[in-house]
């Protein structure tokens, strides 16, 4: 049977991309020290490790724990309401479709921008080293993180309204924080308070570690723990939290399904 | 070629699609299966390469059972069914000649096929399944970019590459427009008298089952109620006998063409 | 002409149920304030955020251009290629994990348990996980590496998974019929299909890792976290904040890029 030819097309762009990609991949993995060999060798050194954190964990420990876990959960709580109630004014006057004067959009977006990016750790330490040790630090951290991340979300979800309601509004002749109570609130509280929530879930997880640096609950406990060495009491730590946070998860799951 | 005996099938939720189908298929046939959605077309064509189980009952396919076919015996007895599908199922984003080759994964080695090492010869069994349906000169493009009547064509080339026994049509052509659907059934009329491969497509509009089927089966309420030869029927009678199968008379959007 | 009176229906489960939500929560912030200690704000704290501004205003630019391994450039770049492994390390191992989780591939049962175990990842906290890496492979970037990459694979895994079951299972149905084997429909099938969004996820994971990078520094597992928490304890601030500036526009240029890219993907 005649052998067929087709002619086949320069695919060089997309071999090239994959092999741009991979170079970085390798290149990172080469500067930063990465020998996978060492890596797997020393593997059983963890799993000795992770051995005596849980193998088992020392549940005596608990009472100790239950105090600074709910400082972690207050911490988280504050935050998120702090972080929140100025989010949503903030969220309203950064959307481009409400308030329409761009020099404000631009730099409060900005603003936003700068506190989602740094790590709410570096933020934390921050705060310690400015109101000192102890809880309020990581709940000004919290808050701040949280400002940055609930805004976002909701001057998002502002842009994404059905408009018409809006200019429904307009049409009659409605002044701007009419539109506001009754065409644009309706429509973003429930993604509001879902975002809310979720911001809840991200600072209990946040909570919980910030303490490393000093900024109250259980990050604390666990930073003296691990440098006494006291393993079995850090994995009844890791345990107690994963508990606290899985049930969190779980019912705030719940309540946003039922909110959107 | 391929039989029913007895085949039954009840779904998980208590629906019973096929109820002791008792059927025969032969070579070089081309049946048309009608009847109302949900009748139990689609379980009964499943039913042939097992991608659904019966519950009751054996399928056989070349006096091999299919019923029991695992692993290895299973996919020896797929590679040879060719299917197509109302939604087309080409991958997009893969290119045309990705698609059609992986109609030939049941003859190569695993390896091999994730890799994209197909044999030349392979390849050029594809090249030859694409020219079948007139489509040689997009055997590079992303499948993304073709019609759907195009990618129903590259989804036959595939099924070809098989070099399958048989070819097996869910509702082929449901989702394209009149000018299409008669060349998709053109291509499908063809590779049957052509190659010799038995054909069973589901299809709604019973025209379509006329001008193309040697045999129309109607299924109804997951029986067989008609099974015909069309070679020395009348058209009018054929539409009266539909009566049996659809309880009704035929309706409008049963009918594709002019009538 | 009387006044047409209609009283609007009161469903007083709904409201008592509302009130009761709004007890609530305004409880749970009651109590959580109150456990916060305000000890007056450390009479110290107006002049630390005096300097803290000097330091911004001043920041210290020999730092930024040290360019030797005791440099603020190669701090960043180390932070940068720890996230990009720790990521890339994730995609890949995410996806088997993804596919267990997934429940139009392994079933109901299994798929909650896979489920299960990612969430049990994901909840490890990432500090932790960067510990117990410096004990295994010692202090440095490769500790940070594998803790990103095993715990980002919580949340990729997920994101992956939710993606595979919202598939359209066309595509493996023909597959299957065409003969071929769970790994040929897994590789020919599924993932091409729904590699676009795993990218897509991937990409914006390692928006998530840049950030996670530059904390893991802290302790101890390389990068410019180090450096920062070490600064920031020292109160200098003029480094401190030049590393904080200099993270800032990194992370927000790396943000802009990926989000271009993803935003072509879908």
């Amino acid at each position: 049977m005649q052998k067929l030819i087709v002619p086949k097309p320069k695919r060089l762009r997309k071999y090239s991309l994959i092999m741009l990609v991979a170079f970085m991949i390798l290149g990172s993995a080469w500067f930063a020290g990465f020998n996978i060999i060492e890596v797997l060798v020393n593997l059983f050194k963890g799993g000795r490790l992770l051995g005596r954190m849980f193998f088992p964990p020392n549940f005596a420990y608990i009472p100790r724990i239950i105090d600074p876990m709910l400082e972690t959960i207050q911490m988280a709580l504050v935050g998120t309401f702090l972080g929140a109630i100025v989010a949503l004014p903030t969220a309203v006057l950064a959307a481009n479709n409400f308030i329409k004067t761009k020099w404000l959009h631009v730099p409060l977006r900005l603003i936003l921008n700068v506190f989602r990016t740094i790590p709410a750790m570096v933020l934390a330490s921050l705060f310690v080293a400015i109101f000192g040790l102890g809880a309020f630090s990581g709940v000004v951290a919290l808050a701040i993180f949280t400002f940055g991340l609930i805004s976002k979300l909701t001057f998002e979800t502002i842009e994404a309204i059905d408009y018409g309601q809006v200019e429904a509004l307009m049409s009659l002749g409605a002044n701007k924080m009419n539109i506001l109570r009754y065409a644009i609130m309706p429509q973003i509280l429930p993604q509001y308070t879902s975002y809310t929530i979720y911001g809840f879930e991200v600072n209990i997880r946040a909570a919980a570690v910030l303490g490393w640096v000093g900024a109250g609950g259980i990050g604390q406990t666990l930073e003296y723990n691990l440098a006494w060495r006291q393993f079995d009491n850090v994995g009844t730590i890791i345990i107690f939290s994963f508990a606290i946070v899985l049930v969190i998860d779980l019912v705030s799951a719940a309540i946003r399904k039922r909110l959107v | 070629m391929v039989k029913f005996v007895n085949v039954s099938k009840t779904y998980p939720n208590g629906v019973e699609a096929l109820k002791n189908i008792n059927l025969e298929i032969y070579e070089g046939e081309f049946v048309a299966i009608i009847g109302l959605s949900g009748a139990g077309k689609s379980t009964l064509l499943r039913l042939i390469n097992k991608l659904i189980e019966s519950t009751g009952g054996e399928v056989f396919f070349d006096e091999e059972s299919v019923t029991k076919a695992k692993g290895k015996a299973l996919i020896n007895i797929r590679r040879q069914i060719g299917m197509i599908f109302q939604g087309f199922n080409i991958v997009k984003r893969m290119s045309v000649l990705s698609n059609v080759l992986s109609g030939r994964v049941a003859y190569n080695p695993t390896w091999k096929t994730i890799l994209g090492l197909f044999p030349e010869e392979d390849k050029q069994i594809a090249y030859r399944a694409l020219k079948r349906v007139d489509i040689l000169e997009k055997v590079h493009n992303r499948a993304s970019n073709l019609s759907g009547g195009q990618q129903q064509r590259v989804a036959i080339a595939r099924a070809l590459a098989q070099e399958p026994k048989m070819m097996l049509a869910d509702e082929p052509v449901a989702s394209l427009d009149p000018i299409t659907t008669v060349q998709v059934m053109d291509y499908l009329k063809k590779i049957n008298e052509e190659d010799g491969i038995t054909t069973v497509a589901n299809l709604h509009h019973v025209d379509l089952a006329w001008k193309y089927a040697t045999r129309v089966v109607g299924v109804r309420e997951g029986k067989v109620v008609y099974d015909v030869m069309l070679k020395d029927m009348k058209k009018s009678l054929f539409y009266n006998d539909l009566e049996k199968v659809y309880g009704r008379p035929i309706q409008h959007d049963e009918i594709l063409g002019d009538e | 002409m009387d006044n047409i009176l209609i009283k609007k229906e009161k469903n007083p489960l709904k409201t008592t149920l509302h009130t009761v939500y709004y007890i609530i929560v305004f409880g749970l912030i009651f109590w959580g304030f109150s456990g916060i200690e305000y000890k007056g704000i450390m009479q110290t704290a107006a002049s630390s955020m005096r300097a803290l501004w000097q330091g911004f205003v001043h920041p210290d630019l020999v730092y930024a251009t040290n360019s030797t391994i005791d440099g603020l450039p190669y701090a960043i770049l180390e932070t940068i290629a720890i996230a990009i492994s720790g990521t890339f390390v994730s995609a890949i191992i995410s996806i088997p994990f993804a596919l267990l989780a997934s429940q139009n591939i392994v079933g109901q049962k299994v798929s909650k348990i896979g489920k299960l175990i990612v969430t049990m990842i994901r909840t490890f906290p990432e500090l932790i996980l960067a510990l117990i890496f410096i004990s295994v492979v010692g202090p440095g970037a490769p500790a940070g590496i594998l803790a990103l990459g095993i715990h980002s694979i919580g949340m990729l895994a997920k994101l992956f998974s939710e993606s595979i079951e919202s598939m359209d299972l066309g595509v493996k149905e023909a597959l299957e019929s065409c003969g071929g084997n769970y790994f040929e429909v897994l590789f020919r099938a599924v993932l091409p299909q729904v590699s676009p969004e795993l990218i897509s996820y991937t990409l914006y994971r390692f928006e998530i890792n840049m950030r996670a990078a530059s904390t893991l520094g802290l302790v101890g597992a390389g990068g410019i976290g180090a450096p920062l928490i070490f600064a920031i304890r020292s109160r200098s601030w003029p480094r401190a904040a030049i590393i904080i500036i200099v993270l800032i526009i990194t992370v927000t240029i790396i943000d802009q890029i990926s989000g271009r890219i993803r935003k072509k993907l879908v």
